[in-house]
């Protein structure tokens, strides 16, 4: 592990004065970026858009709580407790992906490059791909999270006790990786060799694929509830702690006996991270409110927004990585270009 | 603290035995005319007659949790869906959970004790359970999750009161009282009972836990529900004013029982503290429900607790008042508790 000593907070660069700011008037879930566009995802009915200098802009995608959302930057695919999977894309229209029978909570969604996506309700995940092909796999326990790998149309399932990794496409049976416990968030490193899951206990755990050894990345005071792979998938940035915590993933064997990087600390329980999309920086959310910009060869920070505010919710880059979003649980948000 | 619990959401779980009528109290509480929304997560959907976007169905998912504390399970299911419906905080003034009828309550209130969303965001509020006087009895020798329910409850709705006799009441309720002599008990018909009876309750707060005292005494006032408003049978609603009260059966469950330690000397704080976590540790499987409230040593306030097998909550409540008997009382619910062990313990922390 680096050492890594925090930078005095009274002279700590400072670019709010760049940032500019926005009031959304609603609660704040997830930031994604519509090709230049922020797009703050509401905890219920609307997606807020902001483009270019305007005003942000409501858009109506679900009649009720927004439950999950998920974005490749062509278009925001979310889920919501009405029993739909809606979809809105950088032209500001909704189409309505799918709507559960039963009109269950839609708790899971995500997307493939291709542009199949998958959704989960209650236990059962379901892709649908090409020619709106609908398949659907049942897992044990109720669905905690859902992960489309980099290539080929394979789908990870987390679940109660591990992860379900199924090829909608293929006849065979779903592969199971074991562990006990909830698992919630899952995602694939970019290099398709590693799984990693945040769970509900304060914790995250990892399979290497080649060979389904086990990564146990424990120590979290709090539960993980954002991840982000920095740039070229070399690490792993997770909130939870306070400071970010950084899991190597350059080497074959991942996290495997390393220590994590801990950057960006402060008083404050670290809520949300999102890495740069090509340049080794990373944002970092906080629940005090505080956003900073931190690089990750030497941990220097750049202060974005000032404390004392709510808990930060989301954050975004847009895929050049020249527009920074961020937005409070209470609706406060900015954009800062760099 | 009273600030910080008001915003939190109160949740009200609802158990009861299979057919006991637990889905005739929901719909009372949904349909009664008094202003609140409520968001409801059932187990069966379709029972329901109301019409309500904020009726989730749930399939009760109990997990434990990786912290070597293996009666430390959590309904996996609850986090995920409180967690979904504080997207829609302000849309509703409180929770009601119905569980079915075989579910044993003891995840659900751990589940407000270990899961960090769910305890900023909700409080649990009470266990509620409903009963049917005709065959709890019944069920409470061939049905173990009967019996957990009962012991588990801050509030027991026994229901059908109708349904049987005077003597078949009194024994059924003496059956009750042998497993938790603490509950609020009402008897009622079609779930017939105050709403300010079963909600906002304040069972696991802290700062309500005021006394701990058995509810026999206080029974009596269950007369004044409003059964009697459509009531067909008013004399038997007569004659069960008497009676009561007096010539109270008393019986001993063989399994479950509550035990009840008293002081009247101050407690050691160094000693009480270190001897109730042992406890809780070794033999929180068997402790179901645990209070106390404490006069310690050289310490001008009260100190209150609460417990859910193994886990433990712990105060400073107020100020001893003026003229107030400084006494210790300590309550335990659970099953084949050691005894004599347990007052031993008690006995030792006292300061002599």
């Amino acid at each position: 592990m680096k050492e890594f000593e925090p930078g005095e907070s009274a002279s700590i660069v400072s670019v709010t004065d760049k940032v500019r700011e926005l009031g959304l008037g609603a609660p704040v879930s997830a930031v994604h970026f519509l090709g230049e566009n922020a797009a703050f995802v509401g905890s219920e009915e609307n997606i807020l858009v902001v483009s270019g200098e305007g005003e942000p802009a409501a858009i109506s995608v679900h009649g009720g709580g927004i439950l999950c959302a998920t974005c490749d930057g062509k278009r925001i695919v979310t889920g919501g407790d009405d029993g739909k999977v809606a979809s809105l894309d950088a032209k500001g229209e909704v189409t309505v992906l799918a709507t559960d029978a039963k009109r269950r909570w839609i708790d899971n969604v995500a997307l493939h490059p291709d542009g199949a996506f998958a959704w989960s309700a209650g236990k059962t995940a379901f892709v649908r791909s090409g020619k709106d092909l609908e398949k659907s796999l049942d897992v044990p326990s109720t669905v905690g999270g859902l992960a489309f790998a980099p290539k080929g149309l394979r789908l990870a399932v987390a679940h109660y006790n591990g992860v379900t990794l199924w090829f909608p496409n293929m006849a065979a049976t779903a592969e199971f990786l074991p562990w006990a416990g909830s698992h919630l968030a899952v995602t694939f490193s970019p290099d398709n060799k590693f799984l990693v899951t945040a769970m509900h206990e304060a914790a995250l755990h990892g399979w290497r694929l080649a060979d389904n050894r086990h990564m146990r990345m424990t120590g979290y005071p709090g539960r993980v509830r954002s991840i982000s792979w920095s740039a070229g998938g070399k690490a792993l940035a997770t909130s939870g702690a306070d400071a970010v915590i950084m899991w190597p993933f350059a080497s074959k064997d991942g996290p495997m006996g390393k220590e994590p990087a801990m950057l960006a600390p402060l008083k404050a329980r670290v809520t949300s991270v999102a890495c740069h999309p090509d340049q080794a920086i990373l944002a970092s959310g906080y629940e005090d409110g505080t956003v900073l910009m931190v690089r990750l060869s030497d941990g220097a920070e750049i202060l974005v927004h000032r404390n004392g505010g709510a808990a930060i919710a989301g954050l975004a880059w847009n895929a050049r990585g020249s527009l920074l979003a961020f937005a409070a649980e209470d609706g406060e948000a900015g954009l800062l270009p760099l | 603290m009273s600030e910080l619990t008001s915003s939190k959401i109160p949740v009200t779980v609802l158990t009861g035995y299979l057919g006991a009528g637990k889905t005739t109290l929901l719909n009372r509480i949904l349909s009664e005319n008094h202003g609140k929304k409520y968001a409801v997560i059932v187990n069966e959907f379709g029972e329901i007659g109301i019409d309500n976007d904020l009726i989730i169905g749930a399939d009760e998912e109990v997990f434990e949790m990786n912290n070597g504390c293996v009666c430390c399970t959590v309904r996996g299911d609850l986090v995920r869906i409180l967690d979904g419906l504080m997207k829609r905080k302000g849309k509703f003034d409180a929770i009601i959970v119905e569980t079915t009828g075989l579910a044993d309550p003891a995840p659900v209130a751990q589940t407000f004790f270990v899961d960090e969303d769910v305890q900023k965001n909700a409080r649990l509020d009470a266990v509620v359970t409903v009963a049917d006087a005709k065959w709890l009895s019944d069920r409470l020798k061939d049905a173990p999750e009967a019996k957990n329910q009962i012991a588990f409850a801050d509030v027991i709705v026994l229901n059908k009161t109708d349904l049987v006799s005077k003597p078949e009441l009194a024994e059924v309720e003496a059956r009750i009282r042998g497993i938790n002599p603490y509950a609020k008990l009402h008897r009622t018909e079609r779930c017939k009972v105050a709403l300010s009876d079963v909600l906002e309750r304040g069972a696991f707060d802290l700062d309500r836990i005021l006394e701990i005292e058995p509810d026999f005494l206080e029974a009596e006032d269950d007369h004044d529900h409003d059964h009697h408003q459509h009531d067909h049978d008013h004399h038997h609603h007569h004659d069960h004013g008497h009676g009561h009260g007096h010539g109270l059966k008393h019986y001993h469950d063989e399994d479950m029982q509550s035990l009840s330690l008293r002081s009247d000397k101050p407690l050691d704080p160094s000693k009480f503290m270190p001897w109730l976590q042992n406890l809780v540790a070794s033999e929180g499987q068997k402790i179901l429900r645990s209070k106390g409230i404490l006069a310690f040593s050289d310490d001008e306030d009260r100190y209150v607790f609460q417990g859910v097998h193994m886990m433990l909550e712990g105060d400073h409540q107020r100020k001893w008042k003026d003229g107030e008997k400084r006494e210790s009382r300590v309550v335990f619910i659970g099953r084949e508790l050691p005894e004599a062990m347990i007052r031993e313990g008690f006995e030792s922390c006292i300061v002599t």
